[in-house]
């Protein structure tokens, strides 16, 4: 890597400039305001949404398929122009400074997509030349490490075609690794993979973190984000309905407790002297917030009054319910 | 990290992606296919008139009565033949296929992502339509050399104008001839580039842009047509005649290349302008 020219070194310096400390975005590797995308029929795909990425973090853009997060991936990235709001990547403007911020950002995009005529490591060398920034010095070098990584070495001579879908969605996780990121934009990438395919890729972007990569990560699976997130943002219908580091999401809903019983109108009335809020009948019992009660108390006053209490118990609320309380409605595709 | 190096400064001038557009250019099976096709239009020509003698002048395709006096017609009268359909069609699967074809798979919005600027990755695309296009011409005049030397000889060469010639500026003739075709055709191609930014169905685009060429064609045989011909993108094609002539007559020719500049140019434009700020959503 030589400097040949002093305009060269200029250019360098200003690539430098992007761990940016003195920006007042400096700290989120991706920012939003007020981002829109509104399609030629008039559909709100995303809906003015505010994100705040914390450098060096996993960042879980958690919400059902259709929910908009894939159309955000593609305006972050510059593939799509916004209908309103400004965007940016590691505290540089985009699409502005897309030339200098997107040699830094590994992603993947609602899936891979290679020639499938060509081998696994040909597609990648395609990608490598096609990248102006890529030294062909090292592409032998640097691709190789990459498919190892990934565990493709043994595949890698093989036409894309005859791959698996696991193996596809390795391929693009693949692509993704060719250079040094900063930041990895990581459209579902464990969708397609079998158990220990899908291990294997949330330890990958777990190690990827640790060695301070900033990662957001979109996905509809609750347990993944629970499992390698240290932030999330929650899309419903195009709108960002929350955002936090995780363990503050959680903190936001208080424990409940719940009483499995037959008689769920003296249990309701029992629990409501006790000055207990929020209760809830379902299919098995009624369940309420505990507040500041003492569960103890709560069973005895339950019994004393004549409830037959089958089970009780005290639950910390998990994302699943977080996010039911968010959306209104279960885990499943929005329309 | 196993990944060792920096994202390093980008040279000015690389040509790494357009030998990467190439390998996969004439790489694909399709593609190497496409190409036997064009090659075995002179190898056809030659045998069949080496089976079955020599047509009458003025009986069949311009050249095919002079293919026994001199191999190299042999390499012309394919060009001639081609010229309407075969090499258009080659040039369009290759250009419709540009933009098209990536989105198709989905391979431009990792291209863009690398990322590629959308202006060089237009110029990539339409340097690898031009390559391909000399190559197609020349591939069917060498083809045609070949066997006609082969099973023809060499010799004078009577030109269209009467006179003869010797092999070498013969030969030298149907390399001007190339020249001109493939002038012709890369402006072709940048109508091909300009409707794959338009769609995501490479096949589609293709079928497109030949049709174009062969209306071009039925419109400029319509004599009463004729104030709109000289607008029409193919109208020059046949000028080159003129460069087998003694003297070379260049006007037409000189008009010809003109008329392709334009027509690069305007689809170039065109093509970039609707493809610089396009939703990319494959």
């Amino acid at each position: 890597m030589t400097r040949g020219t002093t305009a060269d070194a200029v250019r360098s310096d200003r690539a430098d400039e992007l761990v940016g400390a003195a920006d007042p975005a400096a700290g989120l590797a991706v920012s939003s305001q007020g981002l829109t995308k509104r399609f030629r029929g008039g559909q709100v795909a995303v809906d003015r949404i505010d994100l705040a990425v914390p450098a060096g973090s996993v960042y879980g853009f958690l919400g059902p398929n259709g929910s908009g997060k894939t159309t955000t991936i593609r305006m972050l990235l510059g593939l799509i122009r916004p209908t309103a709001g400004t965007h940016g990547l590691l505290s540089q403007p985009m699409p502005a400074r897309a030339a200098d911020v997107l040699p830094h950002v590994g992603s993947l995009v609602e899936g891979p997509a290679f020639h499938p005529y060509l081998s696994g490591r040909d597609n990648l060398r395609r990608l490598d030349a096609a990248d102006r920034h890529a030294d062909p010095g090292t592409a032998k070098a640097r691709i190789g490490a990459a498919l190892d990584r990934v565990g493709l070495t043994a595949a890698a001579g093989k036409r894309y075609r005859n791959y698996s879908l696991g193996m596809r969605q390795r391929l693009g996780i693949c692509a993704a690794l060719l250079q040094p990121r900063r930041l990895l934009i990581l459209d579902e990438p464990t969708n397609g993979l079998d158990p220990q395919g899908t291990r294997e890729v949330r330890a990958l972007v777990s190690e990827l973190a640790a060695s301070g990569v900033t990662v957001l990560l979109s996905t509809h699976l609750l347990a993944e984000v629970e499992q390698i997130c240290s932030h999330v943002g929650v899309m419903h219908r195009g709108r960002l309905v929350a955002q936090s580091a995780l363990a503050e999401l959680r903190a936001g809903s208080a424990p409940r407790v719940h009483v499995t019983t037959t008689e769920t109108v003296q249990a309701e009335r029992t629990l409501t002297r006790l000055g207990l809020r929020a209760t809830a009948r379902d299919n098995d019992g009624l369940s309420a917030l505990i507040g500041s009660a003492d569960p103890a108390a709560v069973v005895a006053a339950l019994v004393h009054d004549g409830v037959p209490v089958r089970a009780f118990g005290v639950r910390a609320p998990d994302l699943e319910d977080v996010f039911v309380g968010l959306t209104g409605e279960g885990f499943d595709v929005s329309g | 990290m196993s990944v060792v190096e920096r994202p390093r400064t980008a040279p000015v001038i690389s040509t790494r992606m357009l030998r990467s557009e190439l390998r996969l250019i004439f790489g694909r099976r399709r593609n190497i296919a496409g190409m036997g096709v064009l090659a075995s239009v002179p190898i056809i020509i030659a045998v069949a008139i080496a089976i079955a003698g020599t047509p009458e002048a003025g009986e069949g395709p311009t050249f095919l009565s002079q293919v026994t006096s001199n191999g190299l017609f042999v390499g012309l009268a394919a060009l001639a033949a081609e010229l309407p359909l075969f090499l258009p069609l080659a040039v369009a699967a290759i250009s419709g296929d540009a933009v098209a074809g990536e989105a198709n798979i989905g391979t431009l919005r990792y291209l863009l992502t690398v990322p590629v600027n959308r202006t060089r990755l237009l110029a990539v695309k339409y340097a690898a339509i031009l390559v391909f296009t000399v190559a197609a011409v020349l591939l069917v005049a060498a083809v045609g050399v070949l066997i006609g030397l082969a099973l023809f000889g060499g010799g004078p060469a009577t030109l269209l104008s009467g006179s003869q010639v010797g092999t070498a500026e013969g030969l030298w003739r149907l390399l001007l001839v190339c020249g001109y075709m493939s002038v012709c055709l890369a402006a072709f191609g940048a109508i091909g580039l300009f409707v794959s930014t338009l769609t995501e169905q490479p096949i589609g685009a293709t079928i497109a842009v030949v049709g174009l060429a062969l209306i071009s064609q039925i419109l400029d045989a319509i004599a009463s047509l004729s104030p709109i011909h000289r607008f029409l993108p193919t109208h020059y094609w046949l000028a080159f005649g003129d460069l087998l002539r003694d003297p070379i007559s260049t006007d037409l020719v000189l008009t010809g290349m003109l008329s392709a500049a334009a027509y690069a140019l305007i689809f170039w434009t065109a093509a970039w302008a609707r493809f610089a700020g396009k939703d990319v959503t494959s």
